[in-house]
Parts: C-alpha cells; sequence; structure tokens
C-alpha cells in the first residue's frame, strides 16, 4: 500500500480532550501562584499560612497533565516539570532537578514498553544514543550541582526557548526524506517498518547522518544531566531533522531513551542528596500515571498535533525559567 | 499484514521487564508514600518542619538536617520519608536489569556491537549509581 503524507488536523475528540488538558494545567498553575504564591523563607520562623500539604498536592495533579500531555510531545515530562515547578512552587532548584530527572525517568519507564512492544520504539537506533548521551548527563549533572542556582536557571529558560525556534523554524518533518541510509546507520542495522494507525500504512524508515547525530547527543546527555530535563527536548529535533527518522518514531524512541539517559542523571542527584521524598513521590505518581493514559491516545493522534502541544508547552515554561533567572520574574 | 513491524526478541524481552519493574516500583512508591503521609514510621524530618528546608540548596540542606549523601539512605530506611527510597531506588534501578536481560540475547545472535553497546551502558548506569561520584557545593 503506497503511503503519502496528509494534510495533518485533530480529530475532534482528541482535539476538545488536549484543549481541556492543557487548560486545566494552565489556570491550575496560575491559580496556585497566585493564592499560595508567598515566598517561603527557608529556616526562619514559618511565616506562610500554607498548609505543607497543598504544595504536594498541587505537584501531584500538575504532574498528572504533564504526563499527558509529555508522552504526546515526546519530551518526557522533564523540561515542562523543571521550569513550572522550580518557577511557581517554593522547592530549591536542586531538588526540582533531581525530581525532574525522576519524574522524566519514570515517565519513559510507564511508557516505554508499550512503545517498544508496538514497534514505534526502536532498541537499535536509541542503545548507541543512550550510551553516548547517558554519560555525558552523568558530566553534567556533576557540573549542574557545582554551579550557582541563579546561572542554571538563566541557562535553563535559554535553552528551552532556543529549543522553542528550532522547532518553530524546522519543516513539517512527519516522514523526512532520507535518499540513503549512512555507512554507519547502515552497519549498525538501524532501520525499521512501522504501522502508522492513524492511516493504517505501513511506512518503512532509515536514518542518515548518524555520525553527526551520535555527536550532538554528547551535548543533549550534558545538558539533560545539567538541567533535570531528561532529554526529550532534543532527543526528537536530533532523531526527526538531523537524522530522518519519522517523527512517530522519533518520538517514541525519544521516550524510551529517556528511561536510560535520565537514569544516569537520576542516581547523581540520589546520591549526592538532591531528592526529597515529599517532592519526588508525589511528582512521579503524578506523572505516571499521566503517561499511561498519554500512550493510549498516542496511536490515535496525528503527528502535527504532537508539534504543537510541545511548542507551547515550551514556550511557557522556558519564558518563566528565563526571567525568574535573571531576577525579573521571582 | 506485509511489512507490518514486527518488535525483536531483545526488544520485547526489555519491553517485558520494563514493564514488570515499572508497575513493581510504582507499587513500592505508593506504599511507601502513604506510610510516610500516615506516619506509621517517624521521618527524619517531620512533615510540619518540610517547608523550612525545601527551599535551601541541597548542600545547605545536608548540612542542616544531617544527612549523608550516597547509599547513607540505606541505614535510615526505618525511617517514613527514607522508606520512599527503596521505590525511587527500584525505578532507578530498573533499566540496569533489562540491560543485563538483553545481553544474553546480543550474545546469542552474535551481535558483537550491540553486546558491547549493553555491556558499556551497564558498567555507566553502575558507575553513576556506585555513589562514587560526588558534586561540588555552591
Amino acid at each position: 500500500m503506497r503511503w503519502r503524507p496528509e494534510k495533518s488536523y485533530l480529530s475532534p475528540q482528541t482535539d476538545k480532550f488536549l484543549l481541556l488538558v492543557l487548560l486545566s494545567l494552565f489556570f491550575l498553575i496560575v491559580f496556585t501562584a497566585l493564592v499560595f504564591g508567598a515566598e517561603v523563607e527557608p529556616l526562619k520562623q514559618a511565616s506562610s499560612q500554607t498548609p505543607w500539604w497543598v504544595w504536594p498536592l498541587v505537584l501531584f495533579v500538575v504532574t498528572f497533565l504533564l504526563g499527558i500531555v509529555a508522552v504526546l510531545g515526546g519530551v518526557g515530562g522533564g523540561v515542562l516539570f523543571v521550569p513550572i515547578v522550580g518557577g511557581f512552587f517554593p522547592f530549591h532548584l536542586d531538588f526540582v532537578r533531581g525530581a525532574g530527572l525522576l519524574v522524566a525517568l519514570s515517565g519513559a519507564l510507564a511508557a516505554g514498553p508499550g512503545l517498544l512492544k508496538k514497534g514505534m520504539a526502536d532498541l537499535r537506533l536509541a542503545l548507541p544514543i543512550a550510551l553516548i548521551a547517558s554519560s555525558c548527563a552523568i558530566v553534567g549533572a556533576m557540573v549542574g550541582l557545582a554551579l550557582p542556582t541563579n546561572i542554571v536557571q538563566t541557562a535553563l529558560g535559554i535553552t528551552i526557548l532556543g529549543i522553542v525556534l528550532i522547532m518553530l523554524m524546522a519543516k513539517k518533518s512527519e516522514y523526512p526524506e532520507v535518499k540513503k541510509a549512512d555507512a554507519l546507520s547502515t552497519a549498525l542495522g538501524i532501520h525499521g517498518i512501522y504501522h502508522e494507525a492513524s492511516t493504517g500504512d505501513d511506512i518503512p524508515w532509515k536514518i542518515h547522518r548518524t555520525p553527526q547525530g551520535l555527536a550532538t547527543f554528547i551535548l543533549v546527555g550534558f545538558m539533560a544531566g545539567m538541567f533535570g530535563l531528561g532529554a526529550g527536548w532534543a532527543n526528537v529535533p536530533v532523531l526527526n531533522l538531523m537524522m530522518g527518522a519519522p517523527l512517530k518514531v522519533s518520538v517514541a524512541t525519544s521516550k524510551f531513551l529517556l528511561s536510560i539517559t535520565d537514569t544516569s542523571a537520576a542516581w547523581i542527584y540520589i546520591n549526592n542528596g538532591a531528592v526529597l521524598p515529599m517532592v519526588v513521590a508525589p511528582s512521579i505518581i503524578g506523572i505516571m500515571l499521566g503517561s499511561i493514559v498519554g500512550v493510549r491516545i498516542l496511536a490515535k493522534t496525528k503527528p502535527a498535533a504532537i508539534r504543537y502541544i510541545v511548542i507551547f508547552m515550551l514556550l511557557f515554561a522556558g519564558s518563566r525559567a528565563l526571567l525568574k533567572g535573571l531576577g525579573i520574574w521571582k | 499484514m506485509a511489512g507490518k513491524m514486527k518488535a525483536t526478541e531483545e526488544q520485547l524481552a526489555y519491553a517485558k521487564i520494563l514493564d514488570i519493574g515499572m508497575k513493581l516500583g510504582l507499587l513500592m512508591l505508593i506504599i511507601t508514600f502513604i506510610i510516610y503521609l500516615l506516619g506509621i514510621l517517624s521521618p527524619h524530618i517531620p512533615v510540619d518542619d518540610l517547608p523550612k528546608y525545601w527551599g535551601l540548596s541541597v548542600h545547605k540542606y545536608l548540612e542542616h538536617t544531617g544527612i549523608h549523601p550516597g547509599w547513607a539512605w540505606l541505614s535510615m530506611i526505618g525511617r517514613g520519608d527514607f522508606l520512599n527510597f527503596i521505590g525511587i531506588a527500584f525505578l532507578a534501578g530498573v533499566t540496569v536489569v533489562c540491560y543485563i536481560a538483553i545481553f544474553p540475547i546480543f550474545i546469542r545472535k552474535k551481535d558483537s556491537v550491540y553486546t558491547i553497546l549493553a555491556l558499556l551502558e551497564v558498567l555507566v548506569l553502575v558507575l553513576a549509581a556506585s555513589g562514587i561520584l560526588r558534586a561540588g557545593g555552591h
């Protein structure tokens, strides 16, 4: 059966559901910031009237919604979690980053099995990348924990906004044209066929620019570890735009990749004490439950819808992180 | 269906262990978190005092609470808050188990490149988990 790219659109049911998720997330964050946004002074007499349990509860709800959106965008949740929680909650960025990695990891663990079984995530594509990215994530995590917070916050914002620009400027890439697989990907046996559920087509794929892509993952892994973001924010563009993997294969493999990259960086944060159970536990539970819901939706969505969701969330989160790091929006 | 993607043997094996590990880890985390919230085991840091500490940098947090980094949390799992680290560590360790599981498949298939890749990845993850690598404070 011949296939060709279709004009992308959202099904009415998915459209309404996604809109509901985004609006809920937006209003929840704004409401929380307005009502409970009093700055908590550490180690002074508790002057905040906010009961301690409010923040973990809001965290649970926010991360559940993030879990749904993160699967659809292939960005692991960490890239949304860190700037949003770091910007609107009273937790120090060290703990937010530690939690962010564990959140991204958990979302990937929840989504990974289904994506691997369906053949949407490709193990042979992921493994070489994972080795490079996870090694560099360790280095990034150690550097990130050593740097002053405002520097990390500012750099975080710039990074996220940079990714938004790249995604906005990139051409449509649901099915990139790869004329010929390069020698490295051929030698590694990186190619496949996946079944596109929305169109009913079987889509063969191969990749190119493999050496360049692998080299890029050095930087991706380092930044993922440093910012506690996970790595999905860069995995998808590199896999899709640089290496030419179809968008859904890129999104699915990216999600799976997070489970490996984030594991190495997360252990650095755990072993350096930057993990607070009252922050981590509700976040992980929330995002894992959200991710399970997100996987069920992924196969039924159109590729273009995924990109729009990611762009919107990243723009919001990145702006906040940058302005906070610069001391403009405290 | 002709040309339909079929997941490879190692992919299915990885997925199966990942699925079981994820569910077990999530279950552990939920149970230990409930124990923590209910106060069944006394936490090292009382929950009412948490707002005093969660705004501090990790360096100051460790300093003020007397918590030691690394695998020292194992000696504190009798505390309600540190009990949660069991689930956290389990979730962070699932990937290592998955790699170990697919390692013999690659060997059997005589896929030397991916055998080496899997072995190297296990070494990287074990190094990260070992607690040997410590970051400087800020």
